[in-house]
């Protein structure tokens, strides 16, 4: 790759990187003053907003890469659809609480791992911030673990709601673990994570919380995937349309 | 492979960070920092926080540097403004504040005196622990180690919350991180 290149991927793999932060983040926040409970309303909340700030890192520094003027505001309020490229997973609807937290759970397995990895990467500034998303993952995980056992083996309704949950979710689960050319190719030179390296312990980790929390792994029969190429489900325009309004409606607003 | 089996007193960007307040050429800068205190707890400053990095004068402009706590911290914007606003009042017309994300904040650069400083102010601190080792916990009130946690995440991103089973005093825990 010349320089242009690998600067434009490295821009590219930090906007995926942020979209995943900002879509999920986005999601957690619709919880704020409709959680269960008071601490669970905080802490959902809290987890949202180092999810955005996340994603404001990972924005930030693919606008400087551009070096066009673009700013952190322009990737979160100003593409469309096609131009996000998040992995669905993480666009999801909320669902009910057992939905929100099955996904938390399966995202913060993923999500320690994966910026664990990243601490590792050649490019100083993806690994600075690994560093700081490592420290919260895990405490972002050891919470949603907690629910996992609560509601699986809690009572008949939780466990059917949770099992529903993990059901419904499984099949957005492979993409996790895909790498396209783009990321092959920043895996190759050491900025990226081989995120398929990270399946098997994943599998291992979620296999093990499953079986305590008395739910079953799921058929692996079905499976969709495009995130990364632009192509997702008819919830993120809706989910936009919320983030978006602001900027929408009133362009270059600031406050 | 040598095994180093040197027990650090403080970790090694904590000295840095200390060493580069001492060696600083503008100490009183430093001195006057010291009274911008976090706006969520004003009890301890930014320096005693460990969020205040390093402060330079660049010319005509005073370069000051903080690092964030956590990822989304919204009470970071406001250390900023609180930053420049000290500094404009005392007469330093160009400042400039810069965020650095490395080396990742860490509780562990609080220094006992303002650990102590939490915990009179109802916080119990987090200790030398870690994200993966927590420390002992203790009732910021009445002492108690028999506590029980209601949430991981508390009043901010940086607490969770707990209730003395002693005294049923409810309090934040500064999470170790």
């Amino acid at each position: 790759m010349t320089a242009t290149d690998s600067n434009e991927a490295v821009l590219q793999y930090a906007v995926r990187l942020g979209d995943d932060a900002l879509v999920l983040g986005h999601r957690l926040s619709e919880w704020c003053s409709n959680g269960p409970f008071l601490e669970e309303d905080l802490a959902l909340t809290n987890v949202a907003l180092d999810y955005i700030g996340r994603a404001r890192m990972f924005y930030s520094y693919a606008a400087e890469l551009s070096g066009d003027g673009r700013s952190e505001d322009s990737f979160a309020y100003l593409r469309d659809c096609r131009e996000f490229t998040n992995l669905l997973l993480h666009e999801l609807p909320r669902g009910d609480f057992a939905f929100t937290m099955a996904r938390q759970y399966l995202v913060d397995e993923y999500a320690l791992a994966f910026m664990q990895a990243l601490l590792e990467s050649e490019d100083e500034r993806l690994a600075g911030i690994a560093a700081k998303a490592v420290k919260e993952s895990k405490y972002h995980l050891r919470r949603s673990r907690d629910w996992m056992l609560r509601l699986g083996d809690g009572t008949a309704e939780s466990h059917c709601r949770l099992q529903t949950a993990v059901d419904d979710l499984w099949g957005y689960t492979p993409e996790l673990f895909e790498l396209d050319a783009l990321e092959t190719s920043l895996v190759a030179a050491g900025v990226a994570v081989d995120s398929a390296a990270l399946r098997p312990d994943w599998e291992a980790a979620v296999r093990a919380t499953l079986e305590e929390a008395t739910i079953e792994l799921p058929q692996a029969d079905w499976s969709v995937r495009g995130g990364r190429q632009g192509i997702h489900t008819e919830s993120l325009g809706h989910m936009l349309s919320d983030l978006q309004f602001m900027q929408r409606a009133y362009p270059g607003l600031e406050w | 492979m040598t095994v180093d089996n040197r027990i650090p007193a403080l970790p090694a960007e904590e000295y840095a960070r200390r060493q580069r307040r001492v060696e600083s050429a503008v100490p009183e800068l430093w001195d006057l920092l010291d009274e911008v205190k976090d706006p969520e707890i004003p009890v301890i400053s930014l320096w005693e926080l460990g969020v205040l990095q390093e402060i330079e004068q660049r010319d005509e402009t005073v370069v000051v540097t903080i690092t964030p706590t956590y990822s989304g911290c919204p009470a970071m914007s406001v250390m900023e403004e609180d930053v420049v606003a000290a500094l404009h009042a005392a007469g330093h017309d160009q400042v400039r504040v810069e965020t650095r994300l490395s080396p990742a904040w860490s509780t562990t650069w609080m220094t006992d005196a303002a650990q102590e400083k939490l915990r009179a102010w109802g916080i119990a601190p987090p200790g030398c622990g870690s994200a993966d080792v927590a420390a002992v916990i203790r009732c910021p009130r009445c002492g108690s180690e028999d506590l029980r946690k209601l949430s991981e995440f508390g009043s901010t991103a940086c607490k969770a919350l707990y209730q003395c089973n002693s005294c049923a005093e409810p309090f934040d825990y500064f999470k170790p991180i």
